[in-house]
């Protein structure tokens, strides 16, 4: 039994549930819903949600979006979570799938709440929601997806024989998996390009005079298109009512909670701010820094200059950890002023964008030190710049005679290349850790370049006390990131016995 | 009679370039985009480089005569294009927080020497000589070709950026609406050089060829010869051929090490090299392509996609002066693309030397004539009395392209609102 929304069918729900509602397993949700909840449930929902996207950013960095693997992982946090995602229903189930499309309804539009407020916030909630849509469209089969996307009112327009026999050739070319036969076969529609974006990006499609020419399995490309920009507006709109919701004081301090969860500890509040000295940099850079941040101050040390991306992946780091304005002036300053910059020109140009990101200029929004899945995502590095991830924007033999030049034993370093293979970046990092600090478990999840060095500086101090404090993950919104790191502050004795414990839960969660 | 620019006389010159010389006419005509938008040249911002390096940001005007009027105050040494804003720019601090935006944009690109220096043997950082110009003239092609057939952009401007590299700017409505997330996979799209210091290869051609990849291949194809090996010289030392050889899979570069010694010419060189390649097709992996990838690594355009995909990016002006060479950000004649020769684009000292000799004669023959003509009259013959006058007559056919789009707008705008 389907839930077809054909008013012939007796569909039985029971209680306040209505029939015609929710009629597929996913939705654009386009309309707000309109009924009375309790708070317990608005908070329970939005949580659940949440958690539900944070599993979805994690596979999506660990897994390929298509392969088997991140589907079965996903379709287990969807049942945990009793999130909807099944297409057919049997009748037994039709109340707890409407319940659940409820659900799922109710929390998207609650999370929007919480994520429209920044720049930053918007790009990582659309960005998830858009891997959870695709993820569901795609286990919808031809017949469902058709009917999904005419009750959306997307219409798309196919070419003719003709058209399809002459590009024969390009098409071919162009759509991946597409022999020719299998080209006769399919259906091909034209789209402005401007509507399907994911394909033109990473040129897997056929452009002529500004229209795309795709296949009817890469709709979904375009389907996705129009979810994101749909939402980006919303969202927007969202913004502009959002003073009137948050003088709620019922809904404040949980929306407060809610978006500064997802980044976990953001490095930017600083409590160690003003205790490092410059001098201690150099040993810094070797002993606790990651790798990005030490190939940065190598480049930085020998170029005496960086391009825009690395120094502010770098100079973002430094402010993390504990440089003042002044010091970060004074070490840009007499780095640049050994190379090609003259003093005057320094305090110009470079020092303004330093005072920028330190949220003294312009529009003084103190900038947060990027996360590692900031670095390893957007803005790749090109020609004459060294920012970046080193696993992951590195190629693998630079990077194999980089670890041997750090004394790294080769067991290690195949290790750390295994890793990046299989695109566990953030993995290898932690391998790189383990290696340069000889410890068998690091002890944490690694996603954040200032994470690795306030570790780092925790086990090179000896335990509790660290030179440069750090506020404990106590708060319950950290539950929702990683475990509270555990190894590194455990007293010696027990060391031992708690590593074979900690394994399983600690760095291997990714 | 020396026209050697120099730095330092740019306050005597820029006034007499500003009030002679820069075509504001057609510059307003392009801005103004036949005024069929409201507002449009009044919320788009300019940036001013000032003497000192004073730079400021957010400026506006109303009119061809304000601009005017301004840039003839200021003198500015360099300017730069911005947005088309939601407000006037100079409104940004008064309007409501979040609400001042950019909206509109030519979409743009930049293509920078700088960024070709691991490929170059001849120059690095911001030199450039005719060998490696060829270069630029690669990638206008190759780019040109696809704006215009792939993406069906019709009013593409290319213009030499004064010293090392050339800018285009995309015209059309569509291009100007764009959003960010468009220019992006727009510049993506046309991306095929990747990775920064670190990587060694840096082309991955997909398996099949893009049809997009085949048509810039045949424009390579073109070019490679000539330039690489014997203008570049890529495969006559050995630390070149090294570096080559680097580019392709160990089994096929044991080979052809064994090869080379066997041959003299850097030619031949090549020949074995596309040979063995041939001959290794069936045991070589999916994606790896030989000599098309050391193709593309040392010719295939390599643009800065973030100029590309901020609708707020500031690019330099068209016809603004490069401080440092002296030389007019002039456009290109795609007619004449491999004639182009950036070493004989006029300096500012050039051309106002050349509007002075005209002068003196003007005075000598047609004193009577000049007097009582409006400024701007005179300025339009006075630009075709210097070496500018081919560059301005390109910009002139490109706008009046782009007029004859709009009047069709204009027509159906004021039918739609029954001005008649």
């Amino acid at each position: 039994m389907l839930f077809s929304g054909r008013r012939q069918k007796i569909v039985r729900l029971t209680g306040d549930r209505q029939a015609d509602l929710y009629p597929h397993s996913l939705q654009f949700y386009g309309q707000p819903p309109t009924e009375n909840i309790s708070l317990s449930e608005f908070e329970t929902f939005a949580v659940d949600r949440l958690k539900l996207l944070k599993t979805v950013e994690n596979l999506g960095v660990s897994y390929v979006k298509t392969s088997d693997q991140y589907a079965t992982k996903l379709e287990g946090e969807f049942r945990k979570l009793h999130f909807p995602y099944r297409v057919e229903t049997d009748e037994k189930s039709l109340d707890t799938e409407y319940d659940k499309r409820r659900k799922d309804h109710i929390s998207h539009f609650i999370l929007r709440l919480a994520y429209c407020q920044t720049e930053d916030l918007r790009r990582w909630f659309i960005q998830q929601e858009m891997d959870l849509f695709r993820y569901r469209f795609h286990m919808l089969s031809k017949e469902p997806a058709h009917d999904f996307l005419k009750f959306n009112n997307l219409h798309y327009e196919s070419i003719s024989d003709e058209e399809k026999n002459t590009l024969k050739e390009e098409l071919i070319n162009s759509s991946y998996g597409f022999s020719a036969p299998k080209v006769e076969d399919h259906d091909f529609y034209k789209v402005p390009f401007q509507d399907a974006l994911d394909l033109v990006r990473g040129r897997k499609v056929y452009l002529r005079e500004g229209l795309a020419y795709i296949p009817h399995q890469e709709i979904v490309a375009i389907v996705l298109n129009d979810f994101r920009t749909r939402l980006s507006k919303a969202l927007a709109i969202t913004a502009r009512s959002l003073p009137e919701v948050q003088s709620d004081e019922r809904l404040q301090p949980l929306l407060n909670h809610l978006s500064h969860a997802y980044v976990g500890q953001d490095y930017s509040i600083q409590k160690n701010i003003g205790k490092i000295s410059l001098e201690q940099i150099d040993p810094f850079s070797t002993k606790s820094y990651p790798l990005c941040m030490r190939h940065l101050h190598k480049a930085l040390r020998e170029n005496h200059h960086l391009r825009h991306g690395g120094r502010m992946q770098y100079g973002l780091f430094l402010k993390g950890i504990g440089l003042t304005l002044e010091q970060a002036l004074q070490f840009w300053r007499s780095e640049f002023i050994k190379g090609k910059v003259d003093a005057d020109k320094f305090d110009k140009t470079y020092a303004y964008s330093i005072r920028h990101s330190f949220g003294k200029e312009g529009k003084r929004t103190d900038y947060t030190p990027y996360s590692c899945m900031k670095i390893i995502l957007s803005n790749p590095p090109s020609q004459g710049d060294h920012h970046g991830c080193p696993f992951r924007h590195s190629d693998p033999e630079l990077l194999k005679q980089k670890l041997q030049s750090y004394k790294i034993h080769t067991n290690g370093i195949t290790q750390v290349l295994d890793l990046v293979k299989g695109m566990h970046y953030q993995l290898a990092c932690q391998k790189y850790f383990e290696l340069t600090h000889s410890v068998d478990d690091c002890g944490f999840s690694l996603n954040h370049p200032n994470q690795y060095f306030v570790e780092s500086q925790r086990i090179l101090n000896g335990g509790r006390e660290i030179k440069t404090e750090v506020t404990q993950n106590e708060t319950p919104q950290q539950i929702l990131t990683n475990p509270a790191p555990k190894s590194a502050t455990v007293p010696e004795e027990n060391a031992a016995k708690t590593k074979g414990a900690t394994k399983e839960a600690g760095c291997k969660r990714n | 009679m020396s026209y050697e620019y120099d730095q330092a006389s740019l306050p005597d010159l820029l006034p007499l370039y500003y009030r002679r010389l820069f075509p504001f006419s057609q510059y307003f005509r392009w801005l103004n985009y036949g005024g069929v938008t409201k507002n449009y040249f009044q919320n788009r911002e300019f940036s001013f480089t000032l003497k000192d390096d004073i730079y400021v940001r957010y400026q506006c005007f109303n009119n061809q005569s304000e601009l005017e009027k301004e840039m003839q105050k200021m003198n500015p040494y360099k300017i730069d294009i911005g947005a088309v804003y939601s407000h006037r720019p100079s409104q940004h601090n008064t309007v409501k927080s979040g609400t001042f935006q950019a909206l509109e944009k030519e979409l743009v690109f930049d293509i920078d020497m700088t960024d070709y220096d691991d490929v170059r043997n001849c120059c690095s950082a911001a030199e450039i000589c005719s060998k490696c110009w060829t270069l630029m003239t690669i990638a206008i092609r190759i780019l040109d070709r696809a704006l215009k057939e792939d993406f069906g952009f019709k009013h593409r401007l290319w213009v030499y950026s004064g010293r090392r590299g050339v800018h285009c700017w995309v015209c059309d409505e569509a291009a100007r609406k764009l959003t960010q997330s468009a220019r992006a996979a727009v510049a993506e799209y046309l991306s095929a050089v990747k990775g920064g210091e670190e990587a060694i290869k840096k082309v991955q051609l997909s398996d099949p060829i893009h049809p997009f990849i085949k048509e810039s291949l045949k424009v390579l194809q073109h070019y490679f010869e000539d330039y690489a090996l014997v203008n570049q010289d890529i495969l006559g030392s050995k630390e070149s051929i090294d570096k080559v050889l680097a580019l392709l899979p160990e089994e096929v570069r044991d080979l052809l090490q064994n090869d080379f010694l066997k041959v003299k010419t850097a030619a031949q060189r090549w020949e074995c090299l596309k040979k063995r390649v041939l001959q290794m097709q069936g045991a070589l992996k999916k994606g790896v392509y030989g000599d098309w990838d050391i193709m593309f690594q040392y010719c295939y355009p390599r643009l800065d996609t973030n100029v590309s995909k901020g609708i707020n990016h500031l690019l330099k002006s068209p016809f603004s002066v490069h401080p440092k060479t002296g030389r007019v950000s002039v456009p290109i004649d795609l007619k004449l693309l491999d004639q182009f020769d950036p070493f004989a684009v006029p300096t500012i000292s050039l051309i106002c030397q050349e509007l002075d000799k005209a002068l003196e004669g003007d005075e000598e023959a047609n004193d009577k004539e000049n007097e009582g003509e409006p400024e701007q009259k005179r300025r339009v013959r006075d630009y075709k009395k210097t070496s500018l006058a081919k560059y301005v007559k390109v910009f002139e056919q490109f706008v009046e392209k782009m007029e004859q789009s709009w009047k069709g707008e204009l027509l159906k705008k004021s039918d739609q609102q029954k001005d008649f």
